[in-house]
């Protein structure tokens, strides 16, 4: 009996005369061939969800099996591509649809069949490789070379490789396997999604992921291969984070998965990234980068995979070699995608309605990430990061979906929207977020950048913290019934907070800063403090006078200063002391 | 695709229907039924499976038998004749003419669900809007083809703001620009047009915007499709996709530039319940369905502009907000897709300003394109950000003085409080037929920024301090 459609309810498509399917494979549903996923089976009927809109199909139409599991294609031309949550190119499915609306039964390959590709190997006849091992680079794009690797479960002895231009299906190398077959390599390997790629192991990463955003990198640093969740309600900047995170973070080859969001947003990366200027490079950001785009109006079961494809394409990177970073924005329209199909399939709801295993997936995805020592040859070390929006549903953190994130990710970036009514951007709570990273990375930060660089990280944090709790104090009695002592800490905190913490995302200085500068600013500061403690402290000192200072106007613009120019600080902090000490009351 | 028609009607549960012995419908497929007095309703399939199809009505099921109602699948999805004869016209909220007018004799038959934009394939957003209210175009400006809402409460000016948006918009010419609002009155090119869906809203407020319309003259570019408080619940799930499939095909293929005005989108919500509480699904955050996010997508996504086509959807949803909680799943949902949102303040409104629109809370995501040099002035980004921060600074102290009175407020303090209330008269508040230039605009802001110490001016650039703060 072939297998034909019994029921349809949205995404969710059920079939009879399945008893060949497994689990996870793909399928194709009625006469337009949708693309689906078979998620369920019960005897000889299967649950599929279907990854495209199933308006219009009907019981008694023919399910196809094709023997795979949702895999993706990995090879050059990844790169500057922006891809649907199943990992079809947009721009070809505009022109194969023939018009900017996207409609069904398309079928297009991931990647480019026909673009010709300059091979050079890198090993020769006679080698014998395993998994992993680099056959030849390719020059994807100005900045990324792409390595061609052993695909992995392959070992045995290069029988032939050839250089020149070639197709991504072209064969390059033959390899002999240990029982006597020749066995042909092309440069395009398939990988199901689900399946998170080998590696020789996990290593605990001491290297920073250095994003050029003061709070992240100074306050709450992330290593690279991290795992970070940035929580918050609507309005307070998770978008821009992400894109600002893309755009300026150390990592040398970006995903940006746009998870059932906003189809403008996608628009606006796809429109400025060609333009923007890597400041690690001085090449164009699309060049490291692979965009996913799913927006929230695209069919709901596609959202669910996107990361997963995602996560997949960054894998792949993160194998040759590269420190790669993902951002998914946001993890709450995905873990929707889940509790809509569970939902439709009528499975026992955990909380708020989300399935049970919300948890055991949320972790098995951010598991993903980590710093690695790769497989193949040549001791190559790579890292995959991860940082994943959530959109908790009215800001509030206790929900499933931000529960579940916190227990796996170990840096939390808390959106604060009271902070973004202020227009105080970004709008991290300081209070709020945290890092557990900042050990791992303390000896890093004290050998590349300053000895005292986390004293001064820490001393920032105590001084925020003391604010918090003298505001209350204010509100009570108001600001005149402060020690001097207690009123330079809230001058302090509130410096730190308008002059460092506070960056404008929009502004082309401003956007990002090293940390290098980031320490400086921040120094400057603190100079301003400690030269303040002995003024302070004389008798009947009115504090206005140092609140009015026009060294705190010079101090505030600190954070254009040109990153070629740092010098300027040693001039800063020389006038900090000048004008400071001009209040001396001298006997 | 058999035309068939079936009697089997097994059951009928609120706005569905489960007719049995169907074999091969559709899902989502259309069908008529058949009342046995002869009256005529319209369904679609929600679910279709082997000898069952789970049929919801738009129309509701009052007068239905299970007994001699004929239900007929009509092998097609729910589609809608749309043709430019509609501008000037006014439709039920299912579509059918109610103005006493010809019947519409449609150029194209078009799905009511519309196709996802491909996001490779849209244009971005960046052309300033001038409403000509201060709050809106230097605090939340508006992008030709962006969707924002405005969150606004029972009893709150919201339709008043929505005609007022309506009525003013107008993209700033060249000219408006080097001139810097001296030659405003300019005409802009392009054809215009406003799709109006109303769900249920009382009588009195779809006649207030059927009057606005008639009374500026703007109802012959208008296309209204009104489903009163009185008319069937379920008739508004389809409402808004019948209106923004009427703009979809003014904006991409007849050049239109098209303002569409969904109100209240809580009613659509809320007969979304129906339907799926109807459906016994395992409900969501306070009994709404777990796909609402996604619904509400497929509506508010059908906004923007296409590269290469001439017109644009701009959306303007309303939407009350329960108690004025923002929190709540509809406005919470809303802005989670929505680019921004405009939030009106009860507080504001119980003090007589209008528009009472607050700037803690409301924001426009696509501004930072459509501000500064070319665009607008290149003071205005920073002009937003410092008011904005200054009042939300000048709101602190006030709490603060109530508590410990203003005379122990510093001198700074003291200039904030100032700032605040001058914010609000001066600022906030205008009149319903007060078209302020983006121009004038900005000069009440450097104005009102002049009451604060400049040593507190960090977000503005100093050298715009310098060309624009009236000198004392």
């Amino acid at each position: 009996m072939s297998a034909t459609i019994i029921k349809v309810a949205g995404p969710l498509v059920v079939a009879s005369g399945m008893r060949q399917a497994k689990m996870y494979e793909v399928v194709r549903v009625a006469k337009e061939r949708l693309v689906g996923e078979v998620i369920e089976l019960h005897g000889d009927t299967a649950s599929i969800q279907v990854y495209e809109e199933t308006s219009g199909v009907r019981p008694g139409e023919p399910v196809e099996l094709t023997g795979q599991t949702l895999s993706v294609d990995l090879a050059p031309g990844l790169l500057t591509s922006i891809f649907d949550g199943i990992q079809r190119p947009l721009e070809q499915i505009e022109e194969k649809a023939g018009s900017p609306f996207i409609s069904r039964g398309i079928d297009v390959p991931g990647l480019n069949r026909k673009t010709l590709w300059d091979f050079r190997p890198s090993v020769s006849v006679g080698t014998a490789v395993s998994a992993g091992d680099v056959l030849g680079t390719v020059q994807e794009t100005t900045l990324i070379e792409h390595r061609v690797m052993v695909p992995p479960n392959m070992e045995g002895v290069v029988h032939s490789i050839e250089s020149g231009k070639k197709t991504i299906e072209d064969v390059i190398a033959m390899i002999t396997t240990a029982d006597g077959k020749n066995v042909p390599v092309t440069m395009l390997q398939k990988w199901p999604i689900r399946i998170a790629r080998p590696v020789k192991g996990k290593l605990v990463s001491t290297e920073i992921l250095a994003t050029g955003m003061r709070i992240l990198d100074t306050l709450f640093p992330m290593a690279k291969g991290g795992a970070g969740a940035i929580p918050g309600p609507f309005g307070a900047g998770k978008t821009v984070t992400q894109q600002s995170l893309a755009k300026y973070c150390n990592a040398q080859v970006i995903i940006y998965i746009g998870c059932g969001e906003r189809g403008n947003e996608m628009t606006e990366v796809l429109t400025e990234f060609p333009h923007l200027i890597d400041p690690n490079s001085g090449e164009p950001l699309m060049k490291r980068t692979v965009l996913i785009a799913n927006t929230s109006n695209m069919p709901v079961a596609a959202r669910e995979a996107s990361v997963y494809t995602g996560i997949t394409i960054a894998e792949y990177y993160r194998d040759m070699g590269y420190d790669v970073a993902l951002m998914a924005d946001s993890t709450s329209r995905w873990a929707e995608a889940m509790r809509e199909m569970s939902g439709r399939l009528e499975e026992m709801p955990g909380e708020e309605g989300y399935p049970a295993y919300l948890g055991s997936r949320t972790a098995g995805f951010y598991e993903r990430a980590g710093s690695v020592s790769c497989l193949g040859a040549g001791d190559r070390k790579g890292s995959l990061s991860v940082i994943g929006a959530i959109s908790p549903p009215g800001g509030d953190f206790s929900e499933p979906v931000t529960q579940n994130t916190l227990r796996v990710t170990k840096v939390f970036w808390a959106l604060d929207a009271r902070l973004a009514y202020k227009r105080h951007f970004p709008a991290i709570n300081w209070l709020q977020s945290y890092t557990l990273y900042a050990e791992n990375l303390s000896a890093t930060f004290g050998r590349t950048i300053a000895e005292d660089f986390m004293k001064n990280r820490e001393r920032a944090l105590t001084i925020l913290q003391q604010e918090n709790k003298l505001e209350e104090i204010v509100r009570l009695v108001g600001t005149d019934s402060l020690s001097p002592k207690e009123q330079m800490i809230l001058e302090t905190a509130r410096m730190i907070r308008e002059d460092f913490l506070f960056q404008n995302a929009y502004d082309p200085v401003d956007a990002y800063t090293s940390i290098k500068k980031q320490y400086r600013i921040l120094r400057a500061i603190f100079r301003f403090a400690d030269a303040a403690v002995p003024v302070i402290e004389q008798e009947d000192f009115e504090f206005q006078k140092l609140r009015s200072l026009p060294i705190k106007d010079e101090i505030a613009k600190a954070h254009l200063y040109p990153e070629t120019e740092i010098q300027k600080f040693d001039t800063l902090e020389t006038m900090i002391d000048e004008s400071v000490r001009s209040l001396m009351i001298t006997a | 695709m058999s035309l068939s028609a079936y009697k089997t009607v097994k059951s009928i549960s609120g706005p569905l229907l489960m007719v049995e012995g169907v074999n091969d419908v559709a899902y989502d497929e259309l069908c008529d039924i058949t009342l046995p007095n002869g009256e005529h309703r319209v369904g679609k399939v929600l679910e279709s499976r082997k000898g069952l199809a789970i049929v919801q009505l738009f129309e509701p099921s009052q007068g239905l038998k299970t007994e001699g109602t004929t239900v007929r699948f009509l092998g097609r999805t729910f589609q809608f004749g749309v043709s430019e004869d509609m501008l000037g016209r006014i439709f039920s909220g299912s579509g059918e003419p109610i103005d006493g007018g010809p019947k519409i004799l449609p150029e194209k038959r078009v799905d009511i669900n519309g196709y996802p934009i491909n996001p490779a394939s849209r244009e971005f957003p960046d052309d300033f809007i001038q409403t000509g209210i201060s709050t809106i175009d230097v605090l939340n400006t508006l992008v030709r083809g962006q969707k924002l809402p405005i969150f606004s409460g029972a009893g709150l000016p919201h339709s008043k703001l929505a005609a007022q948006i309506a009525r003013q918009a107008r993209v700033l010419t060249k000219k408006d620009v080097e001139s810097q609002g001296a030659e405003v009155g300019e005409e802009e090119d392009g054809k215009f047009a406003v799709v109006f869906a109303a769900m249920g809203v009382t009588f009195e407020e779809a006649q207030f915007f059927q009057q606005e319309f008639e009374k500026t003259g703007a109802l012959t570019r208008a296309v209204l499709f009104l489903n009163t408080a009185d008319n069937p619940v379920v008739e508004r799930i389809a409402t808004p996709r019948l209106a923004l499939t009427v703009a979809e095909y003014l904006a991409y293929e007849k050049d239109y530039h098209v303002t569409v005005i969904l109100t209240d989108m809580t009613n659509y919500c809320e007969a979304l319940r129906e339907v799926s509480a109807a459906r016994k699904e395992v409900p969501g955050r306070r009994g709404y369905p777990g796909y609402m996010y996604t619904d509400l997508a497929t509506i508010y996504e059908r906004a923007g502009r296409i590269r290469g086509r001439k017109g644009s959807i701009t959306q303007i949803p309303i939407l009350t907000m329960p108690e004025d909680d923002v929190t709540h799943p509809i406005p919470d949902l809303t802005g989670y897709i929505t680019e921004g949102q405009i939030r009106q303040d009860r507080s504001l409104h119980q003090k007589g300003i209008y528009p009472p629109v607050i700037p803690m809370g409301s924001l426009s995501r696509l501004k930072g394109k459509a501000q500064g040099e070319g665009k607008t002035r290149e003071d205005h980004s920073g002009m937003d950000a410092q008011l904005t921060a200054c009042y939300a600074r000048g709101v602190e102290v006030r709490e603060l003085a109530v508590i410990l009175g203003e005379s122990s407020l510093n001198e700074t303090d003291k200039a904030y409080l100032a700032f605040a209330s001058a914010f609000e008269t001066e600022f906030i508040k205008q009149g319903e037929q007060e078209n302020r230039s983006i121009y004038d605009s900005l000069r009440i802001g450097w104005k009102l920024l002049s009451l604060v110490p400049r040593s507190e001016l960090k977000r503005v650039k100093s050298a715009h301090i310098d060309k624009y703060m009236p000198k004392k």
